[in-house]
């Protein structure tokens, strides 16, 4: 088991996003969390990436790699900068320049982000997925400012990631057109 | 075939080499934000060289007690950027998920901006002192409690500057949190020089300034690293 959540309960501002809340991802599974703005999705991530403590219930997770509304990328660096710091921090090795060219960014590796357009630095941030190598990935809203090849790469590096046996836990109002997945819907 | 190093082990020296190149890289792109503050300095202190009359005796009298007062500010300045920036663009959310250590690359980063702000206006006093009529017979005394003192100013103020960095408008209260902290810094770095001019012995004053130093170097990372934790969990 990857990710096990047991009883999780969340309140915010004295309102309740979530409570009882209970579910398991194990290797090779992919979990969309669906539910309408404010229900508490991007909240959930946070709670199982540790970046938000306000919370009752257990959470159990190995490694991980996060990916949030914020990218991670400092405008001012090129994408190799980026990625490059990120290696380090993790202490992972391989090519920079393959994970760029598997989001389809090969060639913009001396490219400040700042200079990029809203999808390009979303693929950057993509691109760690590939870095990470870490078996749990938590994307909030992966398909923000992508476009429709971009939504199809998610969906090929999803399943890519699935055949390693590692697991997704995805929050997401679009169909993320990956075969097999489980929904868990949120504030109904 | 030379195996892959294991993605948990990440040596301790990597990671600060690592954010440490992140810095430099960071800051040769944007080099306005190390020599804004060094200019203020340079133009607060011409402002005190113009406005106290009296000629050189009065400057030399107080030029202590100015240079000090003027580095404290102008260090203050170089602070309130030092994670904004990260915290914006969400790389100090995956630097605390990732780092471990997570200190390691919070020292990094604290080292970083010391050597751009205390280490280089300490390199720069003696134009400071020229300016106030600073005797060159007291320079050395000048320039070692700056270069003691000014690490502390920087451990300090990060504190600060990561518990107000979630704030949109945190300048003025990152000033009311940092500047009593700084207080000990500057009597005993002011007192120094000016007890200097007078023929008084200051061994005293320069081992204070390394203890509070070592203090900071010793609590400040740590501190640093809560209270980012709290301003990134809001």
């Amino acid at each position: 088991m990857l990710l096990k959540v047991a009883d999780l309960a969340c309140q915010r501002d004295g309102r309740e996003l979530f409570a009882a809340l209970a579910f398991e991802v194990g290797e090779g599974e992919c979990l969309e969390v669906r539910g309408p703005n404010g229900s508490g999705k991007s909240t959930l991530l946070r709670c199982i990436a540790g970046l938000f403590a306000d919370y009752a219930g257990s959470v159990e997770t190995g490694r991980y790699l996060y990916l949030g509304h914020k990218l991670g990328l400092n405008g001012l660096l090129t994408a190799e900068q980026n990625l490059k710091w990120y290696q380090g921090l993790v202490g992972a090795a391989g090519s920079v320049s393959e994970a760029l060219a598997s989001v389809g960014m090969a060639g913009y590796e001396r490219v400040s982000c700042q200079n990029m357009s809203a999808g390009q630095q979303r693929r950057i941030g993509l691109a760690r997925m590939l870095i990470a190598q870490a078996p749990l990935w938590l994307l909030d809203e992966p398909l923000t400012a992508l476009d429709s090849a971009g939504h199809e790469l998610i969906a090929t590096l999803i399943e890519a990631h699935l055949g390693r046996r590692g697991a997704v836990l995805c929050a997401t109002h679009q169909n993320l057109q990956v075969a097999g997945s489980r929904t868990l819907e949120l504030g109904t | 075939m030379v195996s892959e190093p294991q993605p948990d082990s990440v040596s301790v020296m990597r990671l600060f080499a690592t954010q440490l190149r992140r810095e430099i890289q960071s800051t040769a792109r944007s080099p306005e934000e190390v020599i804004n503050p060094l200019i203020f300095l340079f133009l607060a202190i011409t402002l005190f060289a113009l406005s106290i009359g009296g000629g050189a005796e009065d400057l030399r009298e107080r030029a202590p007690g100015i240079i000090w007062v003027l580095v404290l500010l102008a260090n203050m300045l170089s602070l309130e950027s030092l994670f904004r920036r990260d915290y914006d663009d969400g790389t100090l959310e995956q630097m605390l998920l990732l780092a471990q250590p997570v200190f390691v690359p919070i020292l990094a980063k604290i080292v970083a901006q010391w050597c751009m702000s205390g280490l280089a206006m300490t390199l720069l006093a003696p134009l400071a002192a020229l300016i106030l009529y600073l005797p060159t017979s007291e320079l050395p005394v000048l320039l070692l409690t700056l270069l003691l003192g000014t690490p502390a100013l920087s451990l300090f103020g990060a504190v600060g500057a990561a518990l107000t960095v979630g704030l949109r408008r945190g300048g003025v209260l990152l000033a009311l949190l940092i500047l009593p902290l700084y207080v000990p810094v500057l009597i005993f770095g002011a007192g120094a020089v000016t007890e200097h001019m007078v023929g008084v012995g200051v061994d005293a004053q320069i081992y204070w300034l390394l203890a509070i130093t070592m203090l900071a170097l010793t609590v400040a990372p740590f501190a640093v690293q809560a209270a980012l934790r709290i301003s990134v969990e809001q």
